[in-house]
């Protein structure tokens, strides 16, 4: 290596140091800690430090816990999809519809619930889904409901609120996928005999996976560690892996089964990772 | 490696922050609940002693004792806590023993507690407020002597229409009067033998949910009964929402009470005791019992002459000595049993 490179090489490393460092000290260090007191135990009032995988193993013996796991993979499984399948239309209609000058509007007014808090948009939910609420009676007044159904407090109200936030996330990273692409990928596929149904399906669809899978995991993310949505929207009627995480810390004190939770979590969203890494290009979104 | 569980729940640094100010002449540091920050309660103290009460709140006797186990000594001077955790603070050397003269003797007698507040014959915290752990309803939405029988929870009438108090240990408490088995009395086994039902009173509700969902959900209608509910749910709202209710059932109900204590480590013993005695005053505990957090009933009956006759109404006066009577202190379990219910509750909750 020459002494030009030797200098370069030094000055990429002065450059990247505060962020290794900060890495080192704001995740892997706090990580390091946290998977070390996953290895304790919880005997009476008291954390033991045993070095055993004692609180692995309940997660994955102990229904309840591993209830927990499915309830939040089946929810963010559910959402993600459902926000895919919403967030690719609307899109699409923004990027090829809308006319240019108006398409930052309407992009601002897709990210517009963004602006309120995250708690206030879930209570807001709560009031339009509740039995007495705008949903129930505006069904009840036009005549398709005779009576409320249960929607509050139900998986299906948290759905609804993790969609509602998820859809947005998901139309920015579709729509700064879309706008990228050249129209001449359209104009060559219809030279080539494609129908305009064929093109979509065929052309701009495959084009736009960076965009979705990008939307798709950081939606898988956020919504497999939220605890806010389902603890407000859920009715407590089933407890995903967050409000398990927060019943072993607020209530039982139980860090090691906390922490042993969180890196199953974490496990999780690397799985996640791994699954979507090959689209993952933030270049092209 | 050892280390306790309340140290480690005590991670947060920002609580320490009110505690580690230098405490100026003239100032008490109390540690409290929420009901105790209301200004229309701090304020006559203030003016009266020329002294400012700065207040922290805190939930939880575990989050409390992990405050203090991080705090300097000498950073608080008062502490509110629950009648029936005194004795732990007492056992760590927290508390300092007070005068004999706390007036109590206008105390409802159930009240006074002494074994709970005092150790040996030394006072060491008085009660200040009370209430129940029960049923609290709408009663234009449902049949108000239904609400006499706890058992009536378990019936088709109301099923989905009932929310659960998100707390295992007063309606675990409420579950196990409803099968006979007394709050003093719940072991580990016994514990067990309430699983199959309180997962019929799951099935039965439409929600579990912590003290603010489940006065949202009576409120707007959501649900017409609360299991665990009581006067603090309902009161408060008495005047906006009058058919809001709660009673307690011929089964019994928990009692929960909470105390207040002097610091032993306190450098303002005497401001801090003469604020002990503002608030077991019928003038505080009138403001106390209707403070804007949530109402409950004040220890000390002379507060009724202090206390309008719509506020007596809707902390029920007129009932309170046969609902003390029929109501049992909360449970006091040991790790073990507290395990045990918290297990019992998770699974619950998962059903």
């Amino acid at each position: 290596m020459s002494r030009i490179e030797r200098a370069e090489q030094r000055t990429a490393l002065t450059f990247v140091a505060p962020a290794l460092l900060w890495t080192l000290a704001f995740f892997l260090v706090p990580f390091a800690a946290m998977v070390l007191l996953s290895l304790a135990h919880l005997e009476g009032r008291e954390v033991v430090q045993a070095y055993d995988l004692g609180n692995y193993v309940k997660i994955f013996t102990d229904p309840s816990l591993l209830k927990g796991i499915f309830v939040s993979l089946e929810i963010t499984m559910t959402v993600t999809v459902i926000s895919v399948l919403l967030a690719w239309p609307l899109a699409w209609i923004i990027a090829t519809q809308v006319p240019p000058k108006y398409q930052r509007l309407a992009i601002m007014l897709a990210v517009l619930p963004f602006w309120t808090s995250y708690v206030v948009r879930s209570y807001a939910w709560a009031l339009v889904l509740g039995q007495n609420g705008v949903l129930m009676q505006g069904m009840i007044g036009i005549g398709l409901l005779d009576a409320p159904i249960q929607i509050m407090a139900t998986r299906t109200a948290t759905i609804i609120g993790f969609v509602h936030f998820f859809v947005m996330l998901l139309t920015l990273t579709i729509y700064a996928n879309l706008i990228q692409l050249s129209p001449n990928y359209a104009r060559a596929a219809a030279d080539l005999g494609a129908s305009g149904w064929q093109t979509l399906r065929l052309v701009i669809l495959p084009l736009t996976l960076p965009g979705i899978m990008t939307g798709a995991f950081l939606t898988f993310v956020l919504c497999i560690g939220d605890y806010i949505t389902p603890q407000i929207l859920g009715g407590n009627n089933e407890l995903s892996m967050p409000q398990l995480i927060m019943l072993q810390l607020g209530r039982r004190g139980d860090f090691p089964m906390a922490s042993a939770l969180s890196v199953v979590l974490m496990a999780l969203v690397t799985l996640a990772y791994a699954a979507t890494a090959r689209w993952l290009k933030m270049d092209r979104v | 490696m050892k280390k306790t569980a309340t140290t480690a729940m005590a991670a947060s640094g920002a609580m320490l922050l009110l505690a580690s100010a230098a405490q100026a002449e003239g100032e008490i540091n109390a540690l409290v609940w929420c009901d105790h920050t209301d200004p229309a309660l701090l304020e006559p103290f203030e003016q009266a002693h020329d002294v400012k009460v700065n207040v922290k709140e805190y939930e939880g006797t575990a989050a409390g004792l992990a405050i203090l186990d991080q705090s300097r000594p000498g950073d608080w001077d008062v502490m509110v806590i629950d009648t029936v955790d005194v004795g732990r603070a007492v056992d760590q050397g927290l508390l300092a023993a007070l005068p004999d003269d706390m007036g109590t003797g206008d105390f409802f007698p159930e009240l006074v507690m002494a074994d709970s507040n005092g150790r040996d014959g030394t006072t060491y915290a008085v009660t200040e407020k009370f209430g129940y752990n029960t049923i609290a309803y709408d009663k234009t939405k449902v049949d108000p002597a239904d609400m006499d029988d706890l058992s009536i929870l378990w019936s088709d009438k109301y099923a989905g229409r009932i929310a659960v108090y998100d707390y295992y240990l007063p309606v675990l408490g409420l579950i196990g009067l409803e099968q006979g088995t007394a709050t003093a009395d719940l072991t580990a086994d016994s514990v067990e033998a309430l699983r199959d039902r309180a997962y019929a009173l799951k099935a039965n509700a439409r929600q579990v949910s912590d003290v603010v969902a489940s006065q949202t959900a009576l409120a707007t209608g959501e649900v017409d009964i609360l299991i665990g509910g009581g006067e603090w749910v309902t009161a408060v709202l008495s005047a906006e929402n009058p058919a809001l209710d709660w009673t307690v059932p011929s089964q019994g109900a928990l009692r929960w009470s909470q105390s207040i204590a002097v610091l032993e480590d306190s450098e303002n013993k005497d401001m801090a005791t003469e604020f002990v005695k503002y608030i077991v005053s019928p003038e505080g505990q009138a403001r106390l019992a209707t403070s804007s957090c949530y109402w409950g009933m004040p220890a000390n009956r002379a507060a009724g002459d202090v206390l309008t006759d719509d506020q007596k109404a809707a902390l029920r006066w007129d009932d309170q000595d046969a609902y003390l009577a029929n109501s049992q202190l909360y449970p006091v379990p040991d790790a073990d049993l507290d395990l045990a219910m918290q297990d019992l509750w998770t699974d619950m909750l998962q059903q």
